[in-house]
């Protein structure tokens, strides 16, 4: 009788204690430090996943938990945005009620002016110059804001811009009673930041780890975390990332080393990938003297490339692009110049253009050594390099450090630092109609003001972008985008190489996990039932 | 010796000005935007120039020099621009963990480095020479990082002996010297002592072969001196130029491995270093690599210091 107490005892024990112990996913991450945590994260489009999505939320959100179409734009800490109609720069904003800073305190309009203040006002004394050298980019068409009541504001823009709700995407909510709980220092901020989001930040080790615990007070309740503590853990080195997994010190990791699959595979590793609004490409210089204003040339260049043959370089992690965009994107479009590998063809261009192998067009692109978004730069460029030799096309680089190459891409092309270079090789983030579009093919939006880099002009791609800002239609803005893209297509302006498919390395420990078709992802999608 | 240590004191002052220059001059001179650290890439030049003059990279070099050196001399090493923190203290945690690392290596290597130099130099020619002397070469030939890999794959991902990165389960913050931290710190400072073990290797394994062959060694024999104790006269006299030699490896260690740092993520100043490059965070890379000069510059003169101790000849030269 005493041995069956005391074996029901112990069971109950390893019950409760099984019941209560911790889940917790240990993630290695490509970044070599923990982005910010104030607020808007650094380091880029990959970034808002670790300590964006994760502490905070925006007004707008983008559907991160669905992995078999691209996502859309959905409520956030905003129930509902619309364009006043008699004039169409006004925004109105309506803010969900009854939610909470992780710190207590309520999320309201003066919130949200507040964070506006913070990234946009320098003389608000919560300024930020560096959360504000993050995301004022990435809002380039807020010309003014106002609280109208307590839960609704209104943001007015430069010019009409349908596509302006994409932007808000990037701006994220920071509790403003917990900034002046901590003597408004944003650097205590960082360790004890309070947003609204499904994790809140437990422990911050600069440079080695970040814990996120769940939030059980989440507002989204169809986004709560499934683990008790997500840790984040800086592994910039690839072969180092993927070796840590094999050794089980993380349970998960993004871009593992592509020569490792196998080995990942063999140990029982999944690996999990998705189409990406990424282009690995050249953008070519159409200015007087480039040989680029020749669409012959254009699009020998563009035909010129095995992509399946650099997708196997990649190890399969990767996937051709025939296009700005994947073509299961809405804005893909019809364009009749049908991207492939057809040397013959590309041949026979570069010929008419006046060229041969015997007597081949010279060239220089400047390109990168590396970094993030450039997959494996120097052993791709050199592959393409090869190519383009056999259809008579010789190509020089000019090899840089990433951080450099963003130099010479933001003084575009006409500028004295890019003499003699007549392509870039920058990889794009490609997530909206700004990102993907707008930012390089509008001609407005040439050096200093924007990215259209090699001065591409189009009368008419111009004017259907123009129409598609001032269309409020989604459907209507998707068909602009694709009639855009298609004539871009045409044009051939770049030379589209592949797209990134953003592979994670899941242990067996992962049972769940949605890769959204997006640089942002839901971690609390990250399960281990 | 008071004198002579207040002497190299005083000698070092220009030798740290000079350093100050060349360190603010070098990440200057390199190619890339300063603000690469927090401004993404298609910011426009608009923002850029905003930005540039908010943090004072719009004043000349000269202005920009003088403020730095002014901040420094009252303790201030100024703020990383890509998170904020103090250069001092982001510096101070990274050389608090180099200096573990570090001083792993230096056990291993100069423990190792010594015992393999002075077997070859009193084996000389031997079987036990050729041995020692391999391994010596083998440790300055193969490139460092390309090891570390190696023996992550073999320890870590193959065999599940040791953790693969990092200075511990719970970061650097909670290290102490136990069987579990330990285990972390095995192979970074495995491979980072190989360097060290070779160079000490060869230069003791020289040094005594051509001590052994001094006549003080044959009259200290003839007089019936036990070997142990001409081995220690051999010690005291091959120590200044080892101790030399040494010292340049130490300062090397404690300087911390961009690439083995990288390779096993382990938070120090090579770590950091390799951050700060490659987001051209200037005011952290300038400060980093000042202090790190520095020590160069301190360890020198504690190892000339050291040195003329050992050998007072030294002092009167």
């Amino acid at each position: 009788m005493r041995r069956l107490a005391a074996f029901f005892w112990v069971v109950v024990a390893f019950w409760t204690i099984s019941a209560e112990a911790e889940s917790i996913v240990r993630y290695g991450i490509s970044l070599a430090d923990i982005p910010l945590t104030t607020g808007q994260p650094d380091r880029g489009a990959g970034a808002y996943q670790f300590t964006g999505y994760t502490i905070y939320d925006p007004l707008v959100a983008w559907e991160m938990n669905v992995a078999g179409r691209p996502g859309r734009l959905i409520p956030g800490l905003a129930t509902e945005w619309v364009v006043d109609q008699n004039d169409q720069k006004k925004w109105r904003f309506v803010l969900r009620r009854d939610v909470h800073f992780h710190d207590g305190s309520l999320f309201d309009a003066d919130a949200v002016i507040w964070n506006l203040d913070k990234v946009l006002n320098d003389k608000a004394p919560q300024y930020d110059k560096r959360q504000s050298a993050q995301v004022r980019p990435r809002l380039p068409s807020i010309a003014s804001y106002q609280k109208l009541d307590d839960h609704t504001i209104e943001i007015t823009t430069k010019e009409i811009d349908s596509f302006f709700p994409y932007q808000m995407l990037w701006f994220l909510i920071s509790s403003p009673a917990q900034y002046e709980k901590l003597g408004r220092d944003w650097d205590k901020f960082a360790s004890n930041p309070s947003g609204t989001g499904p994790f809140k930040l437990e422990r911050l080790v600069p440079r080695e780890r970040a814990e996120l615990v769940r939030n059980g007070d989440y507002w989204d309740k169809y986004r709560v975390p499934k683990v008790d503590r997500l840790i984040l853990i800086p592994i910039p080195e690839a072969l180092t990332r993927t070796n840590a997994l094999l050794a089980g010190q993380v349970d998960l990791i993004e871009t593992p080393a592509p020569d490792a699959l196998p080995r990942l595979k063999q140990a029982g590793m999944r690996i999990v990938e998705n189409v990406t609004p990424h282009v690995w490409n050249y953008h070519l210089s159409m200015l007087p003297g480039s040989p680029w204003v020749d669409v012959r040339l254009r699009r020998a260049l563009n035909l010129a490339i095995d992509r399946d043959a650099v997708v196997k370089l990649l190890n399969g992690l990767a996937r051709p692009a025939v296009g700005q965009v994947d073509p299961s994107s809405p804005w893909f479009g019809t364009p009749d110049f049908r991207i492939k590998y057809d040397p013959v063809a590309a041949k026979q261009l570069v010929a008419e253009a006046g060229y041969s192998v015997e007597k081949p067009l010279h060239a220089t692109f400047v390109i990168a050594q590396g970094g993030t978004g450039q997959m494996l730069s120097l052993p791709m460029n050199e592959f393409l390099q090869e190519s383009f030799k056999e259809i008579g096309i010789d190509i020089d680089f000019k090899v840089v450090e990433l951080e450099a190459l963003y130099t010479y891409w933001r003084k575009g092309a006409k500028d004295e630092m890019n003499a003699g270079i007549t392509a870039n090789n920058i990889a794009y983030v490609t997530s909206d109609p700004l990102y993907a579009i707008i930012r390089f093919f509008h001609s407005g939006q040439v050096a200093p003001v924007g990215v259209n880099w090699g001065w591409y002009a189009n009368p008419k791609v111009d004017a259907i972008i123009d129409e598609a800002k001032r269309t409020f239609d989604p459907a209507r803005q998707d068909s602009l985008m694709a009639q855009a893209h298609t004539l871009i297509v045409d044009d051939a302006p770049l030379v589209w190489v592949v797209h990134d498919t953003n592979p994670h390395a899941l242990s067996p420990k992962i049972k769940q996990f949605v890769q959204a078709q997006h640089w942002f992802q839901d971690l609390t999608t990250v399960g281990v039932e | 010796m008071l004198t002579y240590i207040v002497k190299r004191l005083v000698y070092a002052t220009p030798v740290a000005i000079g350093v100050s220059v060349v360190c603010f001059l070098l990440v200057h001179i390199a190619p890339g935007d300063p603000l690469t650290a927090i401004l993404p890439a298609d910011a426009t030049r608009e923002l850029a120039d905003q930005m540039r003059a908010a943090y004072g990279f719009d004043q000349p070099l000269v202005v920009q020099y003088g403020l730095w050196l002014w901040k420094i001399l009252h303790g201030d090493l100024g703020h990383s621009i890509a998170t904020g923190r103090p250069v001092i203290s982001e510096v101070g945690r990274a050389v608090g963990n180099t200096l573990i690392l570090a001083t792993a290596a230096t056990l291993i290597g100069f423990t190792l480095g010594t015992l393999f130099g002075f077997v070859a130099g009193y084996a000389h020619g031997s079987w036990l020479d050729k041995l020692a002397s391999t391994l010596a070469v083998v440790g300055v030939s193969v490139p460092h990082y390309w090891l570390g890999m190696v023996m992550v794959i073999v320890f870590s991902a193959q065999l599940g002996w040791l953790p693969p990165t990092g200075a511990g389960p719970q970061g650097s913050e909670a290290w102490r010297p136990d069987p579990e931290h330990l285990r972390y710190i095995i192979l970074p400072a495995l491979t980072l002592s190989v360097i060290p073990m070779g160079v000490i290797s060869r230069t003791v394994r020289a040094l005594v072969a051509e001590m052994l062959t001094q006549e003080f060694v044959q009259a200290l024999r003839a007089k019936g001196l036990s070997e142990i104790a001409v081995f220690r006269h051999v010690v005291v006299n091959s120590a200044p130029t080892a101790l030399s030699v040494m010292g340049l490896q130490l300062g090397y260690l404690l300087g911390g491995s961009i690439l083995i740092e990288t390779v096993f993520s382990w938070p120090g100043t090579g770590f950091l270093l390799n951050s700060a490059i490659f987001q051209r965070d200037l005011p952290l890379l300038q400060g980093t690599i000042l202090v790190l000069a520095m020590f160069f510059v301190v360890l020198n003169l504690a190892v000339d210091v050291l040195q003329t101790a050992l050998d007072p000849r030294i002092e009167r030269s």
